[in-house]
């Protein structure tokens, strides 16, 4: 047909071509789905009555996050001294959890930000539950420094707005203060592309559920979505938009987040490399924690057809390779403290090997550069419960070199008389272990009541590998 | 007056592509078309022109740049400059990190605000949509075939047997408060 014809021209000129899925390559979603099977896989888990696996889990989350309640109470009631900070080592604990949180966070902008403007389309299964973990991981972040300040009450003083005290304004050239607005600004603008990528899934519930509440809340939640091709044009344009705006912005929270250490005189903190070494371990980290949360997922929450070996293969050569840009990173740093011939820094970078804390440094090299290698295997990519173990692994290392790179520099600085030990107290590790019943007990409630995945995106992919594109029926 | 209008239900992407061709072909004014999720080169097979968006998005990230800087220099500067460590009020360089954030936040925001306004999107908002499945997995074509020689039961017939309509609802158009 003349018009058909026509179309095709002017739409190919518009998009570039997308990729062809080569016959042997197997399909990015399994068991040959037609777009209602989708909407109903993907809704079955918020209308069916949650298992008896998730309610344990849920249990649990609660019952972590009720030991950081009473440990943050307890910190309230008496200030900060219940924690095992010095005045050496005045960093410990809490900064590398804010640090562990926020990296975890970038995996899920960098899976639905910066594969949306690559075009990768394995993206489509995982991104709203990357997104979700994102946002709650900055919500564990944040709560760190909230507590360091000792009278959090006060949190409101690190914000520039004019006030009693003469208009005392915030000191706008110190790196701390950069992180308020760049971790606000992370938090702020990955709500909003979560939501905004929600509105199309909440109009689906909204005319799908039965109850009365339900509807109305999803009903209030799309917004009045009904998915006219101006909403789905502009809601493209808009998502390209926050992605593009995303891309940067996650580059230069964990760089600002570095610049915490690296604008200091530490040795050990004072390195430039250190904007793309924090970055590449985030995304290190977050990859980790993605594909923890994902096995898990498709297991409790039976989405084995939609979160296929091919996303885990995916994921792990994501994983692979950040683990390498880590490992270059830590090799160079030593290079640098010996080439450099700074007697201050090749101590401290002596004592980070072999000083008292020389086993959290040995864990981290082994969790983070030698057990990913396994991952060059096909096979090893294939196995999950391989996988599922080296994901946790992998985090398990990122959190100690946070710690080794905070606390392990700060124990020992330029002079002796100062040098001091640290050990965690019992109010620290409660903090910790709350904040990951903060972010299970926000993850699985998720699980419950929104949709894990992705719905419009996956019906977009699955009716293009069905063949049923444009003028594929003509 | 309110007018007639006639609610065609597709199954594929195919067929509702070649539909609107045909329509907007034979001269039937298309009211709306509804997917359940963003199917290429349907806008361009409508006829319908870019979103301006960007542009909000470039005006926002603008807003935040001359804001951010303006905050920044000002508290610096001139409201209540304070020495601290040396370094000078007026310090550029140092005011980079947030009048970029600033930047982001503001064009992202304000890009959101522009998307839901535009759309009218808001909570508590609700429209009915013309078809119950069209936020699942069916298509909605929504024609106003007007004129002297429109008969319904032919214009339905062209629709299901060369497009494979799955369905055909006549309605009268919605008179928006």
């Amino acid at each position: 047909m003349a018009e058909t014809s026509v179309l095709d021209r002017r739409e190919g000129a518009r998009h570039p071509p997308v990729p062809q899925r080569h016959p042997a390559e197997p399909a990015l979603i399994l068991g040959h789905k037609t777009i209602g099977r989708v909407t109903a896989d993907v809704c079955a888990p918020i209308e069916r009555r949650p298992t008896g696996l998730w309610w344990a889990a849920f249990l649990a989350a609660l019952a972590a996050l009720a030991v950081g309640v009473a440990s943050v109470g307890y910190l309230f009631w008496k200030g900060i001294g219940v924690w095992g900070l010095n005045r050496t080592v005045g960093w410990a604990f809490d900064i590398t959890n804010f640090v562990f949180w926020v990296g975890i966070g970038h995996a899920g902008t960098l899976i639905s930000a910066i594969l949306l403007l690559f075009r990768q389309r394995w993206r489509t299964s995982i991104n709203r539950s990357a997104e979700a973990m994102t946002i709650f991981a900055v919500m564990c972040a944040g709560l760190f420094p909230l507590l360091h300040m000792g009278r959090p009450w006060n949190f409101l003083w690190v914000f520039p707005y004019p006030n009693t005290r003469g208009s005392l304004w915030v000191n706008f050239r110190s790196p701390l203060l950069w992180d308020v607005f760049a971790i606000g600004t992370y938090f702020t603008i990955s709500l909003v592309f979560w939501f905004v990528g929600l509105l199309p899934d909440f109009a689906t519930l909204r005319d799908r559920v039965k109850g009365r509440v339900a509807r109305a809340v999803y009903g209030a939640l799309s917004l009045g979505w009904r998915g006219t091709t101006r909403t789905w044009q502009r809601h493209e344009t808009v998502c390209l938009l926050l992605a593009g705006l995303a891309t940067p912005l996650v580059l230069s929270v964990h760089s600002v987040v570095s610049f915490d250490f690296a604008t200091s005189v530490i040795p050990g903190w004072h390195t430039t490399i250190f904007p793309p070494y924090f970055v590449a371990g985030a995304v290190f980290s977050g990859f980790g924690m993605v594909l923890t949360l994902m096995l898990i997922a498709r297991r409790v929450m039976g989405l084995q057809d939609y979160i296929t070996h091919r996303h885990v293969d995916a994921m792990c050569k994501v994983l692979l390779s950040m683990g390498l840009i880590v490992g270059l990173a830590y090799a160079t740093e030593l290079f640098v403290a010996w080439y450099s011939a700074n007697p201050y820094e090749k101590f401290a970078f002596n004592n980070r090997m072999f000083g008292p804390m020389g086993w959290a440094y040995g864990i981290m090299v082994l969790c983070n550069v030698a057990i990913p290698q396994v991952l060059w295997a096909p096979r090893a990519r294939r196995s999950l419960v391989l996988v599922f173990a080296v994901s946790i692994l992998v985090n398990v290392g990122m959190w100690f070199e946070r710690f080794v790179i905070i606390a392990g520099s700060l124990q020992r600085d330029f002079l002796p008389s100062s040098w001091a030990g640290y050990a965690p107290t019992l109010a620290e590790i409660g903090t910790f272990v709350g904040s990951f019943g903060l972010f299970f007990t926000l993850f699985l409630l998720f699980c419950r009541f929104l949709p894990m995945i992705a719905m419009s995106e996956v019906k977009a992919v699955v009716a293009h590998d069905a063949g049923d594109g444009h003028g594929g029926a003509s | 007056m309110s007018r007639r209008l006639l609610v065609l239900a597709f199954e594929r992407e195919g067929d509702l592509l070649r539909a609107v061709g045909h329509a907007r072909a034979v001269g039937h004014e298309i009211v709306e078309v509804y997917a359940p999720y963003p199917v290429h080169g349907l806008p361009e097979a409508q006829g319908l022109a870019p979103s301006r968006l960007p542009w909000v998005c470039l005006a926002g990230g603008l807003l935040g740049l001359a804001g951010g800087l303006a905050l920044q220099a000002w508290t610096s500067a001139v409201d209540w400059p304070l020495n601290v460590g040396g370094k000078p009020f007026l310090s550029w360089p140092a005011f980079v990190p947030v009048a970029f954030e600033l930047v982001i936040l503001f064009a992202g925001l304000l890009t959101v605000a522009a998307f839901l306004h535009r759309e009218r999107l808001w909570p508590g908002k609700r429209l009915a949509v013309p078809l119950p499945r069209t936020t699942d997995d069916r298509f909605a074509l929504v024609l106003a075939p007007a004129g002297a020689s429109y008969v319904p039961e032919v214009v339905e017939r062209t629709y299901r047997e060369r497009f494979d309509a799955v369905e055909a609802v006549e309605t009268l158009e919605e008179t928006r408060p």
